[in-house]
């Protein structure tokens, strides 16, 4: 039997079954120790020395949610219809859970029920709370730094043991929404204001004996089992219901931009639930989440945004056998938006930080911004007064350089010149202690060119943060030609100490993230040229779950820096260069003066206040709309290709290393279609031999940019599989 | 096929559709039996004169629930050995009551029917028999379902019908809708609605705002913005189907939309047989008939491709029609069909139309017809088509022809 659960009576006849997973920081329950569960339950409604059960933790947390593998394990328990197991692998943990909480009840008059309630002492997610969901009362400690809440929602799942039909016959169909289609986790205090939870108390163990030993029987029965219960809000076929209902298929659907099947299955599990009894509500639920779970997109998401994520996190890709690198003094250079938001986020892990500019003033505004930041957080109530002071007391901004001389890491973040870069490293190289690690923040210079400034190019490296700073959650690193394991291990330790996801790539033009999101943009650049309405082309990308289409995209990063990078790259690449027409839609808004949200005018016009207002008439003018306008699909596939064939790419001349890297990257660097998994995942749902044949039709229609690499094309004939060939198990 | 004939027409005025409207106090009932007594009567009717009532009724709940049309059928004064069928095409119903019953004829089922349809909006409200259209996530994901205003909206904006064009529409529709009631244009079919005594109780359309002007519209805010743009935000669903609109130009309002109205019609139809057994003179032939399903988000542009398919069956061109009826639902559905088949504004709607007098849902297709005879024959003029736009993506039409 497995020991995750474990039972004890006290001479009061109350059980307290204790979930304390071995060798596990956190409760994530399998399906073994479902069953234990389920042992233990039997016992306390047979055991006549058995009254009442509290179900805790032996952990500072209650439960994180699923061990994810069970997932898998159930699509393999039924042979050839994987559908099958999962279904009835959910219907077995409704079983276990309605056990719970019908607890030895006549099953009519719903009579001679044992209380069983749950206590959380912290952290209650997923799984984690579904179980006490199914319990007659949860009480939690006050616990600030808990979180409750059911974020199934966030890897591409919705919460399938009961939690979405419960929650939403607890709170009605509106008030539940926020958790289930948002995935918002809250503190104690505040899901019992909401209603999830029933108790907040500072011994809570104490108040649940308390109220196990005075609950009576119509205590314990829920809403859901009482004669003439009614959902709050109304199901979908009375006054109200029916409005709330018609809105939220059309805000759902809006909202996700039909790019999230998980956020639809839901909603069609809350809707079919609520037009039946609760029993027969979990069984729709169940059938909805098997079929979540059927859908590859969602096999891809855990994999991408669950798994693989987290393994970045903990140090998949670091190298073996480099003693632990934590920065404990850095150096930033440069204390423009870049350099302060590196300073504030290595503030808050911690890290003492010394924030370098030519000035003082200069240097004093970019901590100016950390206590902007922080102030914010104390009005919102995520900050206290105290942090906000240790965090800033790490932040010394200042003009002079050899205060320099104790840091292990400079973070480099000045303007982005080859010639200001070389300088400032040479300089600060006189200064910084030998076995520091030298790390530049650049967007698009090669590293290994910007390493031949220093007298060590091998502890030069890149660390490519994503503006802004403070939200954004992937760190590219950048390994030049000369760069040690050292600088490598260094940066990810620093990457962890800030709690980013970091990916280590290797040098080339753009790195990764901006070797895909270049052509993106000029795809949707390009478009314009050819008279498809700007429209088309961000409604197409935002249908695809991109958070901002291409066109909306470059007015926020500015016409000019693309203009720019355009010249550049043009220089560097000669005759070979493909992006002309692209250059003659930019360099022509260039030369309008229309440079982006930052000039209030660009491909869309603006109010005083920087917010949009519509398309710039001028450009239809200039780029009539064409007579023949392609389908939808061809505007995504281009969008999505031009990106993907450059994961391609970058897998092929080794710039990526790990696939993992590719797709992770992809979703959190810049939004790239999460339902898909990422570039690489999205290859191995469409197939290969599918991705290969439909890249040459777009190369014969649109340009050869389209066509397929060799290793596409390698694969496509036995449609193999990236995450096959490339996988890690 | 044998040749059906319409031998008459007949309609109640049409009530506000509201509390304070003439014919709340009626019920949907009493509305379906005034018409079928009044076409029976002045047809002479008795026993089983027909083979069937077919009844057009789209909020079949309430006193407007099961099967309405054999519950009017047993309470007029037709033989209860006339069944009653009520149907749902949602606006179209009254039209496609007429098209079926035509069918059923032509193709030997029965010489004769009745039919028609009735609604009372004030008493049973739209939308109130629920419906999974709207609501069910399995249908409006994928379907990108919005409401009918905002279809409207789309087609707008979509064919470039600013504010001022459907307002201009509408003072046109209500000019019209006047002068064809001052000149007695709807006499020969308007039944007035009485109660048990006799006693009156309406016998004009009781909706039309003839003072109507830009002015008056220009005052009034679209309907269907703040659902569209803010809660909960309907045009992105919109703009999932239609892709390169950069937004929805929301121009409906209740000036420029059909009247939600009371009121019930019928038609009597028969072949040739019929009218010589009841010596009844044919005043229409029924040419052909149309039904169709089309996008359901933009969801009203179904008389185009009704048109389209009644004209290449009939082997008719556009040309050949002397008068049309367009269902006003809404402006921009009327001033599409100007656009697509670009026809003379005169010959379309020339009495008015919905928007004048109002859209009692299930009654409207009859009512039409009836008044695009009744035109034909003051006017001295051969073919008619009546078309009207479909919730969900339909669209229906009828081509006739004087005799």
């Amino acid at each position: 039997m497995n020991s995750d659960f474990s039972i004890a009576i006290d001479n009061q006849k109350i059980a307290t079954i204790t979930w304390n997973c071995e060798k596990k920081s956190m409760n994530v329950l399998s399906f073994e120790a479902l069953e234990t569960l389920e042992k233990l339950i039997d016992q306390v409604i047979e055991d006549e020395n058995i009254t009442a059960c509290i179900l805790t933790s032996g952990k500072k947390d209650f439960a994180a949610g699923m061990d994810l593998n069970v997932l898998a394990q159930l699509k393999q328990s039924a042979g050839e219809n994987p559908a099958e197991g999962v279904f009835n692998g959910v219907m077995k943990m409704h079983s276990v859970l309605r056990k719970i909480e019908l607890a030895g009840m006549d099953p009519k008059t719903k009579k001679g029920g044992k209380p069983v309630v749950s206590v959380l002492p912290g952290t209650a997610l997923g799984i984690g709370l579904e179980i006490p969901l199914s319990t007659h009362r949860i009480f939690a400690a006050n616990n600030s730094k808990a979180k409750i809440g059911l974020p199934e929602i966030l890897v591409g799942l919705f919460p399938g043991a009961g939690g979405t039909t419960r929650l939403v016959r607890k709170l009605g169909a509106m008030a539940a929404s926020t958790y289930l289609l948002e995935g918002k986790t809250v503190a104690p205090n505040k899901a019992q204001a909401a209603g999830i939870i029933d108790q907040v108390d500072e011994d809570p163990m104490k108040a649940a004996r308390e109220w196990v030993l005075n609950a009576t029987e119509g205590d314990l029965v829920k809403p859901w089992d009482q004669k003439g219960y009614k959902i709050p809000g109304g199901t979908p076929y009375t006054p109200n219901g029916f409005m709330t209902f018609v809105g939220a298929s059309a805000m759902i659907n809006g909202k996700t931009q039909g790019a999230f099947p998980a956020a639809k299955a839901l909603l069609s599990a809350v809707y079919e639930g609520a037009l039946v009894p609760f029993d027969l509500a979990l069984k729709v639920e169940a059938r909805w989440f098997t079929n979540v779970i059927m859908n590859p997109s969602s096999s891809a998401m855990i994999r991408s945004l669950f798994i693989n994520k987290s393994a970045l996190e903990k140090g998949a890709v670091r190298p073996k056998d480099i003693d632990d690198q934590s920065v404990k003094k850095l150096g930033v250079l440069g204390a423009g938006m870049m350099g302060a938001g590196i300073a504030l986020v290595s503030a808050q892990a911690g890290i003492e930080v010394v924030l370098i500019d030519q000035t003082q003033e200069a240097a004093d505004k970019g901590k100016n911004f950390a206590e902007k930041h922080l102030d914010k957080g104390i009005k919102l109530g995520k900050t206290s007064q105290e942090q906000k002071e240790s965090v800033l007391s790490n932040i010394l901004p200042t003009s002079d350089l050899q205060l320099l001389s104790k840091v292990d890491l400079i973070v480099e973040a000045v303007f982005e010149d080859p010639k200001i870069k070389a300088e400032i490293t040479q300089k600060v190289e006189g200064i910084i202690p030998k076995n520091c690690i030298f790390a530049s923040n650049t967007s698009t210079l090669p590293i290994t060119d910007l390493a031949k400034a220093s007298s060590q190019p091998n502890q030069f490296i890149g660390i490519h943060f994503f503006s802004p700073v403070e939200k954004m959650r992937l760190v590219e690193i950048i390994r030049g030609k000369e760069t040690n394991n050292t600088a490598v291990a260094k940066a990810l330790d620093f990457v962890r100490q800030i709690r980013k996801t970091p990916i280590v790539v290797n040098d080339a033009r753009f790195f990764y993230a901006n070797r895909c999101i270049i052509p993106y943009i000029n795809e949707g650049i390009r478009m314009v040229a050819e008279g498809i309405p700007p429209a088309m082309i961000n409604n197409a990308a935002q249908m695809l779950g991109f958070p901002v289409g291409p066109i909306q995209l470059v007015d926020e990063t500015s016409i000019d820096l693309g203009a720019k990078i355009a010249r550049a790259t043009k220089a560097a690449m000669g005759k070979d260069y493909p992006d002309d027409t692209v250059d003659e839609v930019i360099f022509w808004m260039e030369e309008n003066g229309r440079l982006g949200r930052k000039s209030k005018a660009g491909f869309f016009d603006y109010d005083d206040k920087g917010k949009r207002t519509g398309y710039w008439q001028g450009l239809k003018d200039k780029y009539p709309y064409s007579k023949k306008q392609p389908s939808l699909q061809d505007v995504q596939h281009r969008l999505m290709f031009v990106q993907v064939l450059e994961a391609v790419r970058a897998l092929e001349e080794g710039v990526l290393m790990d696939i993992r890297e590719g797709d992770v990257g992809a979703i959190l660097g810049w939004g790239f279609a999460p339902w898909s998994g990422g570039p690489l995942s999205w290859l191995d749902i469409l197939g290969t031999a599918y991705a290969a044949e439909r890249c040459k039709e777009l190369s014969s229609d649109y340009g050869t940019r389209f066509e397929p690499p060799a290793l596409l094309l390698e694969m496509s004939k036995t449609g193999e599989e990236f995450y096959t060939r490339f996988g890690h198990s | 096929m044998k040749d059906v004939y319409i031998y008459d027409s007949i309609r109640t005025p049409r009530g506000k559709g509201r509390k304070d409207g003439a014919l709340h106090e009626v019920s949907a009932l009493s509305l379906s039996i005034t018409a079928i007594d009044a076409i029976a009567d002045r047809n002479g009717l008795e026993g089983h004169a027909v083979e069937d009532v077919i009844w057009g009724n789209v909020t079949q709940v309430g006193e407007q629930g099961a099967c309405l049309a054999r519950t009017a059928v047993l309470a007029s004064q037709l033989d209860e050995s006339i069944p009653g069928l009520s149907i749902n095409r949602f606006c179209a119903s009254g039209l496609e009551s007429v098209n079926l019953a035509a069918n059923q004829i032509g193709g030997g089922s029965g010489d004769s029917y009745i039919a028609g349809g009735v609604e009372s909006m004030s008493r049973t409200p739209m939308m109130s028999d629920g419906g999974a259209v709207g609501v069910d996530p399995s249908f409006t994901f994928d379907n990108y379902f919005v409401p009918q205003g905002i279809g409207a909206d789309i087609i707008a904006t979509e064919y470039g019908f600013n504010r001022d064009s459907v307002d201009e529409y509408a003072v046109e529709s209500q000019k019209r809708a006047k002068l064809a009631w001052d000149e007695n244009y709807f006499s020969n079919s308007i039944v007035p609605v009485r109660d048990i005594n006799g006693l009156l109780i309406l016998d004009k359309d009781e909706y039309m705002r003839p003072a109507t002007d830009m002015q008056t519209l220009g005052a009034l805010k679209p309907a269907f913005k703040e659902q569209g743009e803010l809660m909960p935000g309907f045009d992105k669903v919109a703009i999932m189907k239609y892709p390169h609109l950069e937004k929805i130009n929301h121009v409906h309002h209740a000036g420029n939309s059909s009247g939600i109205v009371d009121g019930s019609a019928a038609i009597l139809l028969g072949n040739k047989e019929f009218g010589e057994k009841w010596g009844l003179k044919a005043r229409a032939r029924i040419k052909g008939t149309a039904k169709i399903g089309t996008d359901p988000t933009i969801m009203l542009t179904g008389p185009i491709n009704a048109t389209e398919k009644v004209l290449t069956d009939t082997k008719l061109d556009i040309k050949d029609i002397d008068l049309f009826e367009v269902n006003e639902a809404f402006a921009s559905v009327a001033l599409l069909f100007l656009q697509a088949f670009d026809v003379d504004s005169a010959k379309v709607n020339p009495n008015g139309g919905a928007i004048a007098m109002g859209h009692p849902l299930g009654a409207t297709g009859t009512m039409i017809l009836g008044t695009l005879l009744d035109e034909l024959e003051r006017t001295d003029k051969e073919l008619g088509l009546a078309t009207l736009c479909v919730a969900s993506g339909m669209g229906a039409a009828t081509v006739i022809e004087r005799v």
